[in-house]
């Protein structure tokens, strides 16, 4: 028994990454980011407007939070369109009574579907950004290039059209990418990418097309993965999210600017015995004069500045 | 594959010789970073994949990559706020690609034990030499970047064949995290017949125990830690016990996390018996003071 001896061999094992994506650094070693009028957390409310079609081909692995059951899953389909019916209308009452600008990733055939959704958020002047095709078009290692090239620009281009707004964010369903995935993204003039989780802070990610900002969204602390995943509580979730604002808050006092990113959906928290902890959430992060709440885009140009 | 791997001998918790520690303390105290390193595009092992998406799992890539970015520096904070060294749980091929961690828990006389290379190539299918060279590898890295001797040993991601103590062993270390049988250190059996023993790693307390496969709230944690603390201390009084904390800056300094731990660390660290100590220390005295007699009174009892 023994296995290839290639797998003794070590090719990567060198100062920094193991890939030439992104520099390594540490978040504390950093020059000090300064967010506009000297606010010390920048907060992130991002909300996913996901569209999970009813047949699901779950290939090469099924959505997260997707279809389950044998066709047709009823119960999973329609428990992800209550978020879009209704749940989104209450989580829009609470960022307005707690004066938050969302950022909305929307599923492009979400936007075919629904106009009025669309209208609606395009109206309020939130930013929209590019949330894939729909759940169950995922982008993974393997993918037929000119199969992926196509999903990225007809997503792009069906929600430019949609809103009106350039669309320059990007969130792929599930946040799985293909090795070509961000080289797609900046070729269609997309400029900012959520799906790494490796940091806290925006930071500059190389392509062969050029560089892209990469925004991590927290999966550690998304509503789906604290509730849906791990089946913590309802006053779970809110402690916990209390709990990050409070310690981010204070290590922005002595290390720099700081950034929560909140990623929410509507068909979680927009449920009716939920949506007052999103409220509650809201309102202890608000009560600080410290926090600047804005959009994606408007974070990752203040962060550049700060570069 | 045999029914018992035979590293131990059955050895009840009652009526065992006593321990006891430095300064008469009634419980060893350690904490141990797991400080790692996951490859985005890992030589493929036939028994065990290494990511559950198609290459590039950026959710399980990026999720490890956070330890290193933020979390390491978070989590050394909370433990130099408290006196608490660290006993690093190291993927060895993280002193060439982050020297600068290597250096701050240099400065900090932490402990260095290896973890293996990466925590993406398993022991799964290696043969006897190809695990020693894996094995001789670590210690030869751990000893060129930190002067140290490397001690102990956490198999990487936990994976085992039937002569990894044996190998260990016979590369130098004393003790090994491994087993979970334990409260107290234990002699182990290695074919060299080498004073080689257990020192307790508890996976009970391991924060990607209790995140990832339990799935415990923070402040639930910091509770499990008190708790598990305040018995342990108890029973310490009669004899001597060891708790360990495995950590990884991936899991706990998560900001939604690190407060909940931090206030169970200086409940802690406020007690008065306590020995704050490094996996290295608790191996060396034990084997120093107390593996004869344990030996003896194991097979006083296997006998009887």
């Amino acid at each position: 028994m023994a296995l290839d001896p290639s797998y003794l061999e070590y090719p990567h094992r060198s100062y920094g990454m193991d890939h030439d994506r992104y520099d390594w650094s540490m978040l504390a070693d950093r020059k000090p980011v300064a967010w506009p009028d000297g606010k010390r957390l920048a907060l992130w409310v991002n909300v996913s407007l996901q569209y999970f079609p009813l047949n699901q081909s779950g290939k090469p692995f099924a959505p997260v939070a997707g279809m389950t059951t044998a066709y047709p899953d009823l119960r999973h389909y329609t428990l992800r369109e209550y978020g879009n019916r209704v749940g989104i209308f209450r989580c829009l009452q609470a960022f307005d009574r707690y004066d938050v600008k969302p950022t909305f990733a929307v599923s492009a055939r979400l936007a075919e579907r629904y106009p009025y959704l669309i209208k609606k958020l395009v109206a309020r002047g939130d930013e929209i950004i590019a949330h894939g095709w729909h759940m169950d078009a995922p982008h993974f290692g393997g993918q037929d290039q000119a199969e992926e090239a196509t999903l990225v620009k007809k997503s792009l281009q069906t929600l430019r059209e949609a809103t009106g707004q350039p669309v320059t964010g990007w969130l792929s369903p599930s946040k799985s990418q293909s090795s070509n995935t961000p080289e797609l993204l900046v070729e269609n003039g997309v400029e900012y990418m959520c799906d790494w989780i490796n940091d806290e802070l925006p930071y500059n990610f190389r392509t062969s097309a050029g560089d892209i900002t990469a925004m991590p969204l927290s999966t550690e602390l998304e509503d789906r993965f604290i509730m849906h995943a791990n089946l913590h509580s309802e006053s779970e979730y809110a402690d916990q999210i209390k709990d990050a604002f409070d310690y981010l808050y204070a290590e922005a006092g002595d290390q720099g600017g700081r950034m929560l990113a909140l990623s929410i959906h509507p068909w979680m928290l927009g449920q009716p015995h939920r949506i007052g902890k999103l409220e509650e959430v809201l309102a202890h992060i608000t009560s600080q004069d410290g926090v600047w709440s804005a959009s994606a885009g408007d974070i990752r140009t203040a962060w550049q500045a700060a570069q | 594959m045999k029914e018992d791997p035979g590293l131990y001998d059955y050895w009840p918790y009652e009526n065992r010789p006593k321990i006891t520690w430095p300064n008469g303390a009634r419980v060893a105290f350690w904490v141990a970073p797991n400080i790692e390193f996951y490859e985005l595009d890992p030589a493929v092992n036939p028994h065990r994949k290494a990511w559950p998406r198609p290459v590039p799992d950026i959710s399980g890539y990026g999720t490890r990559d956070y330890g290193n970015r933020v979390g390491h520096m978070r989590m050394m904070r909370t433990l130099d706020k408290y006196g608490v060294r660290g006993s690093i749980s190291l993927s060895t091929a993280l002193c060439d690609h982050h020297p600068e961690i290597i250096q701050m828990c240099k400065e900090r006389d932490w402990e260095f034990f290896s973890h293996g290379i990466y925590n993406t190539r398993y022991t799964y299918g290696m043969s006897e030499d190809q695990e020693r060279a894996m094995i001789e590898d670590a210690v030869e890295t751990i000893h060129k970047h930190t002067g140290q001797d490397c001690s102990g040993y956490l198999a990487p991601a936990l994976t085992h064949s039937d002569i990894t103590m044996d190998l260990f062993a016979e590369a130098g270390g004393i003790y090994t995290c491994d087993l979970f049988h334990d409260d107290q250190p234990t002699p182990v059996h290695v074919r060299s017949g080498k004073k080689f023993i257990s020192v307790p790693y508890s996976l009970e307390m391991n924060d990607t125990i209790v995140y990832v496969v339990n799935k415990i709230e923070p402040r639930r944690y910091g509770e499990m830690i008190k708790a598990n603390f305040d018995r342990l201390y108890e029973e310490g009084k009669d004899n001597g016990v060891v708790m360990c904390i495995p950590l990884h800056g991936y899991q706990v300094s998560h900001p939604h996390r690190i407060k909940a731990f931090e206030e169970a660390l200086e409940y802690i660290t406020g007690h008065s018996d306590v020995w704050v100590t490094t996996g290295r220390e608790i191996a060396e005295y034990y084997i120093e003071n107390c593996y004869d007699e344990a030996v003896a009174d194991i097979t006083a009892k296997g006998a009887a």
